[in-house]
């Protein structure tokens, strides 16, 4: 028997990637002694796919981490080379903000960021096992065979669950490349018996810029100036650089049909579930074969790093038919490649073995997040990883769990469809997985959730001082923007078109109309030209959606009232009548927290959620 | 824990066989408490039927639905027994005393709502058929009982989602190298939709004519022969008939069955200046329920010369029927005039006297009135007013979302409000549909 280390701490976070990170940080914002344990610590903060972070969906989840002073946000700018906000040109609901990012650069950024957050340690050690005592989670063992206790562990370790990948005919057994799989903390998971699944997913060979042709390529290039994901990022610093635009020709198709059957896929080797929104290069060809051309985006990995990431390939053919293929795109006609693609097949958690605070329910103490639970992307494991480390936090201290809304965050919506209805592919955030999208924007995430997030204990005060100073300026200039007001008489003197209906109509009011712009009103309440940028935007905001997010006021009313409708933890599905045995199981499975959650539930009808409202009704009568 | 209920499924009194119905976990032991041992599943078999003292209750057909493959999705039990009033009440007492309870109405379909074995649309269908009076309620009842109501939503549903998936992805993926007519087909797509509401609006009433019943309105002045037609159509004595100005003070229907469907005929009170506060009334009725019908049957006597007509006059519109009445008697001065009135508004003109030869015509012409108006290529959008205003409300978004498409996450909040409405009809529109319908669709994923 090994001794035990004398140290005691409250949280311990295995795994240094996004999820990692963000949870370590996370817990020690909220004042847990905190203990990171990695593999490397050279590896904290590895992008181990495409070098970007952000876009529509995942801009919004790096925001709203920022927003509860999440470290994501804040890395990502001091490591961004080219800045770009998607949907520009549409409404302020579903801009994204999105950045090509060096990779080694935001290593460094978040290695130093989590460096210089009091109370976290990091340690280089891989973990060969749970302590479980009485059922629940009490700490760790290091593979040097130290144990470290602690109240909580978080456990986000990604693809390492019997990872295999697929290249051509070779398959390796591997957690991310390089790392070996830890044996002795997979079969503790598996022993737990919680149902498990398996997913794959695929990257694209890397190649060597220096034997690229640019000079034929189009060039996408970045917003000036560039728009930072952190609320408290001033201005971007670095240099900002360009990406190389090209297509797969009928030649590339015509090879990679020919080979088809090298793919992990197509040659019928591997089970597992991928992404339909990444899909590989082979399944474009198969499934999409009218098209004889898919647009490929060549994104440098770094400032001074020759890797380039071609966006749009992921492949698992055999690496001589990655080389074929790829010469016979326009640029790339004399490419070298630095590291072949590949699939990656791995086991995941059906997250919903996950209460909403992402706790283990069969055994108290542990956390997940990230890829582990099904998920894809940096900005999910991340988010996951804040709640995750939050709440490990917060039950170290025992403090009550937390919880985000649907209607409050996209942190809330992801959350709620893992552990609520499960995943079947790598879960992705998109903007039409939100109901209530137009509310949930990237620009007003700090309204949304910093004095919420302060609330919860996560909030540092540099983070907390900044907010205070914009909620002031804003609560000002509603309250202006409410006070001033004109007659129809008077603003048509002054050269505004609205109806003339005698009614008087706020500032706000006014700029709903399309054809009123800010700088009219300026122009009649010439001390609005004062206003600082950020208020003026969101005053415009406010007043492009205002009729929507009246006439979406009901729904969020009756949405609340479905989550305020909680279901007795007790509760017996077996023993409730009117149910299906298949809703049965499905409502036990879960054991959803309020009705609202229910009705969610795949497979569970607007029958079963009659019965069940009609018997908690009877039990609270 | 859920009680076990049981009801007779057929109508009371005496008939030859009375269907015993018994549903909820409880089921199975009380027909091994009545009937010794549990037949196979499914399959109708002949056993005696006794008492906890084992006495003989009956000789019954027995079947045994164990759960889920049953009409509530519970445990149920059917039990044919010899319909007289001792053996039911004989069973009924061995069902009390096992602890089973007599069901409130509906709750047998309240179950297999609460169950899944119905969607709303279809529990409506079942409340339809019971109170079903004609064929054709019964027909139409029976069709959405087999999900025909919840098919033609099910269709507009699945355009909508396909909309709503080219806005998602003209909103999600704005990297993609994605087709340029994606958002395009979106305004054709979406026009197409909200001609097919409005279709479905403008004929919205067959449904609910067929449910409720056609509703015709006999008008006309006093003493036109409003009631004598009525009583004619209606084929019985049900209204007072009398020659005295303002007898029928109120409105009086009778329910007719013609050509297999339900007709509302009212009679209603004479239309003119109210001699009392109990005939204004009567008259604020009779023109109420006349303005609401599906077809008025204007009654003028053509002998008459006092421009009585001219006061019921106002409540005809195009499409209804003129009744020419007593054109056994001299035209009197109102004919010419009548005979113009009903021209201008284009009104087939009845010329016949009730008294003397009946209301075949009127019968004959109501009839071609009700097979039209209530006979459709395709089931109803609407059986019932909910469904309509669901309808209603569906169309109302699709109108905003065309005037937005050009702020496509605008135009995607719209068709997300109109599916939800759809959805409230029979079920409920998901995102992994409109997710599922976008990969589908589009090569995304760079």
């Amino acid at each position: 028997m090994t001794p035990s280390t004398r140290t005691v701490w409250d949280v311990i976070v295995i795994g240094g990637g996004h999820a990692g990170c963000e949870a370590a940080a996370a817990s020690a914002r909220v004042g847990a002694r905190t203990l990171l344990l990695t593999h490397k610590l050279e590896t904290i903060g590895e992008m181990s796919c495409n070098p970007a972070i952000g876009g529509l969906g995942k801009g919004h989840l790096v925001r709203e981490i920022d927003a509860m002073d999440g470290v994501m946000g804040r890395a990502a700018d001091r490591s961004g080379i080219q800045f770009r906000m998607l949907n520009a040109s549409r409404g302020p609901a579903v801009r994204g903000p999105r950045a090509q990012i060096d990779r080694a650069l935001y290593r460094k950024a978040m290695f130093d960021l989590l460096a210089a957050q009091p109370g976290l340690e990091m340690r280089a050690e891989a973990v060969e096992d749970l302590l479980v005592e009485e059922g629940r989670v009490v700490g760790v063992v290091g593979a040097t065979g130290t144990h470290y206790r602690s109240a909580a562990v978080v456990l986000t370790t990604g693809t390492f669950l019997n990872g295999v990948i697929h290249r051509g005919d070779e398959r390796i057994a591997a957690g991310r490349a390089g790392d070996a799989p830890s044996i002795g903390l997979a079969n503790r998971l598996y022993g737990l018996g919680l149902d498990m699944g398996r997913l794959k997913t695929g990257t694209p060979p890397r190649l060597d810029g220096r034997t690229i042709d640019w000079a034929k390529l189009s060039m996408q290039h970045g917003d000036t100036p560039p728009i930072p994901f952190s609320f408290l990022t001033e201005k971007i610093t670095s240099p900002q650089i360009a990406c190389g635009v090209t297509a797969t020709t009928a030649r590339t198709h015509a090879i990679i049909g020919a080979r088809l059957s090298e793919s992990a896929v197509y040659g019928g080797r591997l089970a597992g579930r991928g992404p339909r929104y990444c899909p590989s290069i082979e399944d474009k060809v198969v499934r999409f074969a009218d098209r004889d051309s898919h647009q490929i985006f060549l994104e440098p990995e770094g400032l001074d790093d020759p890797t380039v990431y071609p966006n749009g390939i992921s492949t698992s053919v055999s690496a001589a038919t990655q080389d074929a293929f790829l010469r016979t795109i326009p640029g790339l006609e004399r490419v070298e490649v630095i590291r072949h693609g590949y699939a990656i097949e791995y086991d995941y958690v059906d997250p919903r073995a996950l209460d909403p605070s992402l706790g283990v329910k069969r055994l108290a103490g542990l956390y997940l997040a990230g890829q582990i639970n099904g998920t894809t992307g940096y900005e999910e494991a991340a988010a996951q990883g804040l709640m995750a480390g939050l709440n490990a936090a917060r039950a170290a201290g025992g403090r009550d769990p937390v919880t985000l809304g649907r209607d409050q965050a996209y942190i809330g919506v992801m959350i709620d469809d893992l552990v609520t209805r499960g995943v079947t592919e790598p879960y992705r955030m998109f903007t039409s997985r939100a109901e209530f999208r137009l509310r949930l924007r990237a620009d007003n995430a700090d309204q949304r959730l910093t004095s919420l997030a302060e609330g919860f204990g996560c909030v540092g005060p540099e983070r907390a001082g900044a907010w205070a100073a914009k909620a002031a300026t804003l609560a000002e200039v509603r309250a202006e923007a409410a006070r001033l007001t004109l007659t129809p008489n008077v603003a048509v003197k002054a050269g505004l078109k609205v109806g003339a209906d005698g009614q008087r109509r706020n500032l706000t009011q006014l700029l709903a109309f399309p054809s009123i712009a800010f700088d009219d009103l300026a122009r009649i309440w010439p001390h609005l030209a004062a206003w600082p940028a950020f208020a003026r935007e969101q005053i415009e905001i406010d007043a492009t959606y205002s009729g929507y997010l009246e006439r979406q006021d009901a729904d969020v009313a009756l949405f609340q009232r479905d989550e305020g409708l909680v279901l007795p933890a007790d509760l017996d599905y077996a023993a409730l009548g009117g149910l299906s045995n298949e809703v049965r199981e499905k409502l036990s499975a879960v054991r959803p927290r309020t009705l609202g959650q229910a009705a969610r539930i795949e497979g569970v009808t607007p029958g079963a959620i009659t019965a069940l409202l009609s018997h908690v009704r009877r039990r609270a009568a | 824990m859920t009680d076990t209920i049981f009801a007779l499924a057929t109508a009371p009194g005496r008939g030859a066989v009375a269907v015993m119905r018994l549903s909820g976990p409880g089921a199975g032991a009380a027909l091994d408490a009545l009937a010794g041992r549990r037949p196979k599943a499914r399959q109708a078999t002949v056993r005696r039927l006794r008492d906890p003292a084992g006495d003989v209750l009956d000789q019954a057909l027995v079947l045994w639905f164990p759960a889920p493959g049953s009409y509530t999705g519970e445990d149920c039990v059917e039990l044919h027994l010899h319909g007289g009033a001792a053996v039911i009440d004989g069973v009924t007492r061995v069902l009390l005393a096992l602890g089973l309870r007599p069901a409130a109405p509906g709750e047998f379909t309240r179950r297999a709502f609460e169950n899944g074995k119905l969607d709303l649309g279809q529990a409506e269908a079942v409340a339809d058929l019971i109170d079903a009076e004609t064929q054709r309620q019964a027909r139409q009842a029976i069709d959405q009982l087999g999900g025909a109501l919840t098919r033609r939503h099910e269709d507009w549903r699945a355009g909508l989602v396909e909309v709503l998936a080219r806005l998602e992805a003209a909103v999600d993926f704005p990297d993609e190298d994605l087709p340029a007519d994606a958002l395009s087909a979106v305004r054709g797509l979406l026009h197409r939709l909200r001609g097919a509401l409005d279709d479905a609006l403008a004929e919205a009433g067959r449904g609910l004519r067929v449910r409720e019943g056609y509703r015709v309105a006999v008008i006309g002045a006093p003493n036109a022969g409003k009631s004598s037609l009525f009583n004619a159509l209606a084929g019985h004595d049900g209204a007072i008939v009398t020659a005295t100005p303002g007898t029928t003070r109120d409105v009086i229907e009778a329910h007719l069955t013609v050509a297999g469907y339900k007709v509302l005929l009212a009679d209603t009170a004479g239309l003119r200046a109210a001699q009392d506060a109990i005939e204004a009334e009567g008259v604020r009725r009779a023109r109420a329920w006349a303005e609401g019908a599906d077809l008025r049957l204007w009654v003028v006597d053509q002998h008459a010369d006092d421009g009585a007509w001219r006061e019921a006059s106002a409540l005809a519109r195009a499409g209804d029927v003129c009744v020419f009445n007593k054109i056994d008697l001299p035209p009197g001065r109102d004919a010419a005039a009548v005979r113009v009135a009903a021209a201008t508004l284009g009104l087939p003109l009845i010329a016949l006297s009730v008294t003397a030869q009946g209301a075949r015509p009127v019968l004959d012409e109501l009839t071609r009135r009700v097979v039209r108006e209530s006979v459709g290529a395709e089931f109803p959008a609407a059986t019932r007013a909910r469904h309509v205003e669901q309808l209603q409300s569906a169309r109302a978004s699709l109108d905003r979302a065309i005037a937005q498409l050009s702020d496509p996450e605008l135009a995607a909040e719209d068709v997300r409000l109109a599916a939800r409405a759809l959805a409230r009809v029979t079920g409920r529109v998901g995102v992994e549909d409109v997710l599922d319908g976008l990969f589908a669709r589009f090569c995304i994923g760079k």
